[in-house]
Protein backbone atom coordinates (compact mmCIF):
# COMPACT_ATOMS: atom_id res chain seq x y z
CA UNK A 1 0.00 0.00 0.00
CA UNK A 2 1.58 3.22 -1.12
CA UNK A 3 0.95 6.37 0.89
CA UNK A 4 1.89 9.91 -0.06
CA UNK A 5 4.04 11.18 2.79
CA UNK A 6 3.41 14.77 1.72
CA UNK A 7 -0.35 14.69 2.13
CA UNK A 8 -1.68 18.02 3.32
CA UNK A 9 -2.06 18.12 7.06
CA UNK A 10 -5.54 18.66 8.52
CA UNK A 11 -4.67 22.22 9.68
CA UNK A 12 -4.66 23.41 6.08
CA UNK A 13 -8.19 22.48 5.07
CA UNK A 14 -10.10 25.25 3.25
CA UNK A 15 -12.38 25.77 6.23
CA UNK A 16 -9.43 26.64 8.44
CA UNK A 17 -8.32 29.23 5.91
CA UNK A 18 -11.80 30.76 6.03
CA UNK A 19 -11.42 31.00 9.78
CA UNK A 20 -8.31 33.12 9.37
CA UNK A 21 -10.40 35.67 7.48
CA UNK A 22 -12.74 36.18 10.44
CA UNK A 23 -10.58 38.86 12.15
CA UNK A 24 -10.31 40.71 8.82
CA UNK A 25 -14.08 40.57 8.40
CA UNK A 26 -14.62 41.87 11.94
CA UNK A 27 -12.10 44.66 11.35
CA UNK A 28 -13.89 45.63 8.12
CA UNK A 29 -17.28 45.72 9.84
CA UNK A 30 -16.01 47.83 12.73
CA UNK A 31 -14.09 50.02 10.29
CA UNK A 32 -17.27 50.52 8.28
CA UNK A 33 -19.14 51.73 11.35
CA UNK A 34 -16.29 54.01 12.36
CA UNK A 35 -16.10 55.43 8.84
CA UNK A 36 -19.83 56.15 8.85
CA UNK A 37 -19.34 57.79 12.25
CA UNK A 38 -16.96 60.33 10.75
CA UNK A 39 -19.80 62.06 8.93
CA UNK A 40 -22.27 61.92 11.82
CA UNK A 41 -22.83 65.04 13.85
CA UNK A 42 -24.12 63.92 17.21
CA UNK A 43 -24.30 67.51 18.42
CA UNK A 44 -26.94 68.24 15.81
CA UNK A 45 -30.24 66.82 16.90
CA UNK A 46 -32.64 66.61 13.96
CA UNK A 47 -35.78 68.68 14.49
CA UNK A 48 -39.10 66.88 14.75
CA UNK A 49 -40.87 70.05 13.64
CA UNK A 50 -39.78 69.84 9.99
CA UNK A 51 -42.86 69.80 7.76
CA UNK A 52 -45.09 71.03 10.57
CA UNK A 53 -46.81 74.36 11.05
CA UNK A 54 -44.82 76.90 13.01
CA UNK A 55 -45.69 76.81 16.71
CA UNK A 56 -48.43 79.15 17.89
CA UNK A 57 -46.79 82.14 19.54
CA UNK A 58 -47.06 85.89 19.89
CA UNK A 59 -43.97 87.73 21.06
CA UNK A 60 -43.66 91.43 21.86
CA UNK A 61 -41.20 93.67 20.05
CA UNK A 62 -37.87 94.70 21.55
CA UNK A 63 -38.12 97.97 23.48
CA UNK A 64 -37.77 100.89 21.06
CA UNK A 65 -38.21 98.74 17.99
CA UNK A 66 -41.46 98.24 16.06
CA UNK A 67 -42.82 94.85 14.91
CA UNK A 68 -43.01 91.97 17.31
CA UNK A 69 -43.29 88.47 15.92
CA UNK A 70 -46.23 86.07 15.92
CA UNK A 71 -47.25 82.92 14.06
CA UNK A 72 -49.51 84.81 11.65
CA UNK A 73 -46.56 86.93 10.46
CA UNK A 74 -45.00 83.81 8.99
CA UNK A 75 -47.80 83.09 6.55
CA UNK A 76 -47.98 84.45 3.01
CA UNK A 77 -44.32 84.45 2.07
CA UNK A 78 -41.11 82.48 2.38
CA UNK A 79 -39.06 83.68 5.33
CA UNK A 80 -36.15 82.88 7.59
CA UNK A 81 -36.26 82.92 11.39
CA UNK A 82 -32.94 83.50 13.08
CA UNK A 83 -32.68 82.71 16.79
CA UNK A 84 -30.08 85.05 18.26
CA UNK A 85 -28.88 86.62 21.48
CA UNK A 86 -26.43 89.34 22.39
CA UNK A 87 -24.66 86.90 24.74
CA UNK A 88 -24.11 84.44 21.90
CA UNK A 89 -20.64 84.62 20.41
CA UNK A 90 -21.22 82.60 17.27
CA UNK A 91 -24.23 84.79 16.45
CA UNK A 92 -21.72 87.52 15.73
CA UNK A 93 -19.97 85.23 13.23
CA UNK A 94 -23.09 84.73 11.13
CA UNK A 95 -24.45 88.25 11.54
CA UNK A 96 -22.72 89.88 8.53
CA UNK A 97 -24.28 87.23 6.32
CA UNK A 98 -27.77 88.23 7.41
CA UNK A 99 -26.87 91.88 6.84
CA UNK A 100 -25.87 90.93 3.29
CA UNK A 101 -29.06 88.95 2.84
CA UNK A 102 -31.08 91.99 3.90
CA UNK A 103 -29.19 94.22 1.45
CA UNK A 104 -29.89 91.76 -1.36
CA UNK A 105 -33.56 91.68 -0.38
CA UNK A 106 -33.96 88.01 -1.26
CA UNK A 107 -36.05 86.91 1.66
CA UNK A 108 -37.31 88.55 4.86
CA UNK A 109 -35.34 87.51 7.92
CA UNK A 110 -37.13 87.64 11.25
CA UNK A 111 -35.32 87.51 14.55
CA UNK A 112 -36.15 85.59 17.69
CA UNK A 113 -34.30 87.31 20.52
CA UNK A 114 -33.67 84.33 22.77
CA UNK A 115 -33.42 84.82 26.54
CA UNK A 116 -31.96 88.26 26.25
CA UNK A 117 -32.67 91.53 28.06
CA UNK A 118 -34.34 94.03 25.73
CA UNK A 119 -31.70 96.77 26.06
CA UNK A 120 -28.85 94.28 25.58
CA UNK A 121 -30.45 92.93 22.41
CA UNK A 122 -31.13 96.45 21.12
CA UNK A 123 -27.57 97.53 21.87
CA UNK A 124 -26.26 94.53 20.00
CA UNK A 125 -28.42 95.31 16.95
CA UNK A 126 -27.31 98.93 16.99
CA UNK A 127 -23.68 97.90 17.17
CA UNK A 128 -23.60 95.15 14.56
CA UNK A 129 -26.57 96.17 12.41
CA UNK A 130 -30.20 95.14 12.32
CA UNK A 131 -30.92 92.71 9.46
CA UNK A 132 -34.34 91.74 10.75
CA UNK A 133 -37.79 92.52 9.47
CA UNK A 134 -39.56 91.62 12.70
CA UNK A 135 -38.04 90.64 16.04
CA UNK A 136 -39.87 88.83 18.82
CA UNK A 137 -38.43 89.07 22.32
CA UNK A 138 -38.52 85.68 24.03
CA UNK A 139 -37.40 86.57 27.53
CA UNK A 140 -38.08 83.24 29.22
CA UNK A 141 -37.09 81.00 26.34
CA UNK A 142 -40.53 79.33 26.33
CA UNK A 143 -41.20 80.13 22.69
CA UNK A 144 -37.70 78.86 21.95
CA UNK A 145 -38.69 75.55 23.54
CA UNK A 146 -41.83 75.47 21.37
CA UNK A 147 -39.54 75.80 18.36
CA UNK A 148 -37.29 73.03 19.68
CA UNK A 149 -34.39 75.46 20.13
CA UNK A 150 -31.56 74.01 22.18
CA UNK A 151 -28.75 76.41 21.42
CA UNK A 152 -28.19 79.71 19.72
CA UNK A 153 -27.85 80.47 16.88
CA UNK A 154 -30.41 78.42 15.03
CA UNK A 155 -32.10 79.35 11.78
CA UNK A 156 -35.39 78.08 10.38
CA UNK A 157 -36.66 78.28 6.82
CA UNK A 158 -40.43 78.78 6.64
CA UNK A 159 -42.50 78.31 3.48
CA UNK A 160 -45.36 80.55 2.38
CA UNK A 161 -47.93 78.33 4.12
CA UNK A 162 -46.17 78.91 7.41
CA UNK A 163 -44.62 75.47 7.66
CA UNK A 164 -41.08 74.76 8.86
CA UNK A 165 -39.04 73.50 5.91
CA UNK A 166 -35.63 73.20 7.46
CA UNK A 167 -33.55 74.03 10.47
CA UNK A 168 -29.92 75.03 10.51
CA UNK A 169 -28.14 74.46 13.81
CA UNK A 170 -25.21 76.70 14.65
CA UNK A 171 -23.97 79.77 12.77
CA UNK A 172 -24.97 80.03 9.11
CA UNK A 173 -21.76 80.24 7.11
CA UNK A 174 -21.45 81.38 3.51
CA UNK A 175 -21.31 77.80 2.33
CA UNK A 176 -24.53 76.87 4.16
CA UNK A 177 -26.24 79.84 2.57
CA UNK A 178 -25.00 79.12 -0.95
CA UNK A 179 -25.42 75.37 -0.94
CA UNK A 180 -28.35 74.83 1.37
CA UNK A 181 -30.53 77.82 2.15
CA UNK A 182 -30.50 79.87 -1.06
CA UNK A 183 -31.36 76.94 -3.38
CA UNK A 184 -34.15 75.93 -1.01
CA UNK A 185 -35.47 79.49 -0.85
CA UNK A 186 -35.41 79.73 -4.66
CA UNK A 187 -37.34 76.45 -4.98
CA UNK A 188 -39.93 77.51 -2.41
CA UNK A 189 -40.43 80.87 -4.06
CA UNK A 190 -41.25 79.14 -7.32
CA UNK A 191 -43.93 77.22 -5.50
CA UNK A 192 -41.92 74.02 -5.32
CA UNK A 193 -40.85 71.99 -2.35
CA UNK A 194 -37.43 71.94 -0.74
CA UNK A 195 -35.50 69.79 1.64
CA UNK A 196 -32.32 70.62 3.47
CA UNK B 1 4.90 75.82 38.43
CA UNK B 2 3.61 78.08 35.70
CA UNK B 3 1.35 75.55 34.04
CA UNK B 4 -0.83 74.76 37.08
CA UNK B 5 -1.18 78.48 37.65
CA UNK B 6 -2.29 79.06 34.06
CA UNK B 7 -4.72 76.18 34.32
CA UNK B 8 -6.19 77.78 37.41
CA UNK B 9 -6.49 81.09 35.64
CA UNK B 10 -8.30 79.48 32.71
CA UNK B 11 -10.73 77.77 35.08
CA UNK B 12 -11.46 81.05 36.79
CA UNK B 13 -12.11 82.79 33.46
CA UNK B 14 -14.28 79.90 32.33
CA UNK B 15 -16.41 79.98 35.47
CA UNK B 16 -16.71 83.75 35.27
CA UNK B 17 -17.76 83.46 31.64
CA UNK B 18 -20.46 80.93 32.47
CA UNK B 19 -21.72 82.98 35.37
CA UNK B 20 -21.81 86.01 33.11
CA UNK B 21 -23.84 84.31 30.42
CA UNK B 22 -26.24 82.84 32.97
CA UNK B 23 -26.73 86.25 34.54
CA UNK B 24 -27.51 87.95 31.27
CA UNK B 25 -29.99 85.28 30.29
CA UNK B 26 -32.87 87.15 31.87
CA UNK B 27 -33.67 84.95 34.84
CA UNK B 28 -37.43 85.29 35.06
CA UNK B 29 -38.60 81.93 36.36
CA UNK B 30 -36.91 80.27 39.31
CA UNK B 31 -35.78 76.66 39.46
CA UNK B 32 -37.05 75.67 42.90
CA UNK B 33 -38.96 72.65 44.21
CA UNK B 34 -42.74 72.68 44.12
CA UNK B 35 -44.64 73.23 47.36
CA UNK B 36 -46.44 69.90 47.20
CA UNK B 37 -43.86 67.13 47.85
CA UNK B 38 -45.94 64.58 45.91
CA UNK B 39 -46.00 66.79 42.81
CA UNK B 40 -42.31 67.57 43.22
CA UNK B 41 -41.54 63.85 43.38
CA UNK B 42 -43.38 63.36 40.09
CA UNK B 43 -41.51 66.28 38.53
CA UNK B 44 -38.17 64.89 39.71
CA UNK B 45 -38.97 61.46 38.30
CA UNK B 46 -39.68 63.08 34.91
CA UNK B 47 -36.53 65.22 35.10
CA UNK B 48 -34.50 62.03 35.45
CA UNK B 49 -36.00 60.56 32.28
CA UNK B 50 -35.29 63.54 30.07
CA UNK B 51 -31.97 64.03 28.38
CA UNK B 52 -30.28 67.41 28.44
CA UNK B 53 -29.94 68.66 24.87
CA UNK B 54 -26.84 70.68 25.63
CA UNK B 55 -24.74 68.19 27.60
CA UNK B 56 -26.31 65.21 25.82
CA UNK B 57 -25.39 62.47 28.28
CA UNK B 58 -26.86 63.98 31.40
CA UNK B 59 -30.47 64.12 32.42
CA UNK B 60 -31.99 67.56 32.88
CA UNK B 61 -32.03 66.71 36.60
CA UNK B 62 -28.23 66.53 36.64
CA UNK B 63 -27.38 69.25 34.18
CA UNK B 64 -26.44 72.82 34.97
CA UNK B 65 -27.17 74.02 31.45
CA UNK B 66 -29.57 76.92 31.21
CA UNK B 67 -31.89 75.00 28.88
CA UNK B 68 -32.01 72.10 31.35
CA UNK B 69 -33.07 74.57 34.01
CA UNK B 70 -35.80 75.95 31.72
CA UNK B 71 -37.03 72.45 31.00
CA UNK B 72 -37.12 71.59 34.71
CA UNK B 73 -39.30 74.63 35.29
CA UNK B 74 -41.46 73.73 32.28
CA UNK B 75 -42.03 70.19 33.63
CA UNK B 76 -43.06 71.62 37.02
CA UNK B 77 -45.40 74.08 35.30
CA UNK B 78 -47.07 71.34 33.26
CA UNK B 79 -47.57 69.21 36.38
CA UNK B 80 -48.90 72.17 38.32
CA UNK B 81 -51.37 72.73 35.45
CA UNK B 82 -52.66 69.21 36.02
CA UNK B 83 -50.91 67.37 33.19
CA UNK B 84 -50.27 63.67 33.68
CA UNK B 85 -46.69 62.38 33.63
CA UNK B 86 -47.20 60.95 30.13
CA UNK B 87 -48.70 64.17 28.83
CA UNK B 88 -45.80 66.18 30.25
CA UNK B 89 -43.24 63.93 28.62
CA UNK B 90 -45.20 63.98 25.36
CA UNK B 91 -45.22 67.79 25.45
CA UNK B 92 -41.42 67.83 25.44
CA UNK B 93 -41.05 64.97 22.94
CA UNK B 94 -43.33 66.88 20.52
CA UNK B 95 -40.76 69.67 20.52
CA UNK B 96 -37.45 67.85 20.76
CA UNK B 97 -38.22 64.35 19.50
CA UNK B 98 -37.54 60.92 20.96
CA UNK B 99 -33.96 62.05 21.31
CA UNK B 100 -34.75 63.67 24.68
CA UNK B 101 -35.82 60.37 26.17
CA UNK B 102 -32.96 58.69 27.99
CA UNK B 103 -34.88 55.43 27.54
CA UNK B 104 -35.67 55.14 23.82
CA UNK B 105 -39.20 53.89 23.01
CA UNK B 106 -39.63 50.47 21.37
CA UNK B 107 -40.48 51.21 17.72
CA UNK B 108 -39.68 49.83 14.29
CA UNK B 109 -36.60 52.05 14.14
CA UNK B 110 -35.29 51.08 17.56
CA UNK B 111 -36.16 47.38 17.62
CA UNK B 112 -32.60 46.39 16.69
CA UNK B 113 -31.30 48.49 19.55
CA UNK B 114 -33.55 46.69 22.02
CA UNK B 115 -33.09 43.19 20.62
CA UNK B 116 -29.38 43.65 19.82
CA UNK B 117 -28.08 42.43 23.20
CA UNK B 118 -30.33 39.34 23.10
CA UNK B 119 -29.22 38.57 19.52
CA UNK B 120 -25.56 38.93 20.43
CA UNK B 121 -26.03 36.71 23.49
CA UNK B 122 -27.72 34.04 21.36
CA UNK B 123 -24.89 34.24 18.82
CA UNK B 124 -22.30 33.91 21.58
CA UNK B 125 -24.06 30.85 23.07
CA UNK B 126 -24.21 29.25 19.62
CA UNK B 127 -20.51 29.86 19.01
CA UNK B 128 -19.60 28.44 22.41
CA UNK B 129 -21.64 25.28 21.71
CA UNK B 130 -19.99 24.83 18.30
CA UNK B 131 -16.56 25.40 19.76
CA UNK B 132 -17.22 22.99 22.63
CA UNK B 133 -18.31 20.22 20.25
CA UNK B 134 -15.20 20.75 18.12
CA UNK B 135 -12.96 20.50 21.15
CA UNK B 136 -14.46 17.10 22.04
CA UNK B 137 -13.88 15.55 18.61
CA UNK B 138 -10.03 15.32 18.67
CA UNK B 139 -10.13 13.67 22.12
CA UNK B 140 -12.34 10.93 20.71
CA UNK B 141 -9.90 10.56 17.83
CA UNK B 142 -6.97 10.05 20.21
CA UNK B 143 -8.73 7.23 22.03
CA UNK B 144 -9.50 5.23 18.92
CA UNK B 145 -6.61 3.15 17.53
CA UNK B 146 -5.11 4.06 14.14
CA UNK B 147 -6.72 2.47 11.14
CA UNK B 148 -4.75 0.75 8.39
CA UNK B 149 -4.22 3.82 6.25
CA UNK B 150 -3.04 5.83 9.21
CA UNK B 151 -0.71 3.09 10.31
CA UNK B 152 0.76 2.87 6.84
CA UNK B 153 1.27 6.60 6.78
CA UNK B 154 2.88 6.56 10.19
CA UNK B 155 5.19 3.82 9.02
CA UNK B 156 6.15 5.82 5.96
CA UNK B 157 6.95 8.88 8.06
CA UNK B 158 8.90 6.91 10.62
CA UNK B 159 10.68 5.07 7.79
CA UNK B 160 11.77 8.38 6.34
CA UNK B 161 13.10 9.42 9.68
CA UNK B 162 15.08 6.19 10.03
CA UNK B 163 16.90 7.01 6.83
CA UNK B 164 18.04 10.41 8.03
Amino acid sequence: MSVEPNQPLPEETPRRIWFRLVPLAIALIIGGFLFAGLSLRPKEIPSVLIGKDVPIFDLPALPGRPNGLKSADLKGQVSLINVFASWCVSCRAEHPLFMKLKAQNIVPVHGLSYKDEGPAAMGWLQRYGDPYDRVGADLTGRVGIDWGVYGVPETFLINAEGRIVCKHIGPVMDRDLQEKLLPAIAALKQGGTAKC
Amino acid sequence: MLIPFLRHLITVFFVLGLAGSAGSAGAVAVDRPMDDPALEARARAIHKQLRCLVCQNQSIEDSNASLARDLRILVRDRIAMGDSDDATIRYIVERYGDWVLLRPPVKAGTILLWLGPVLFLALAVMLIIVWYRRQKAPIAAINTPLDEVEQARLKAIMGNEDRV
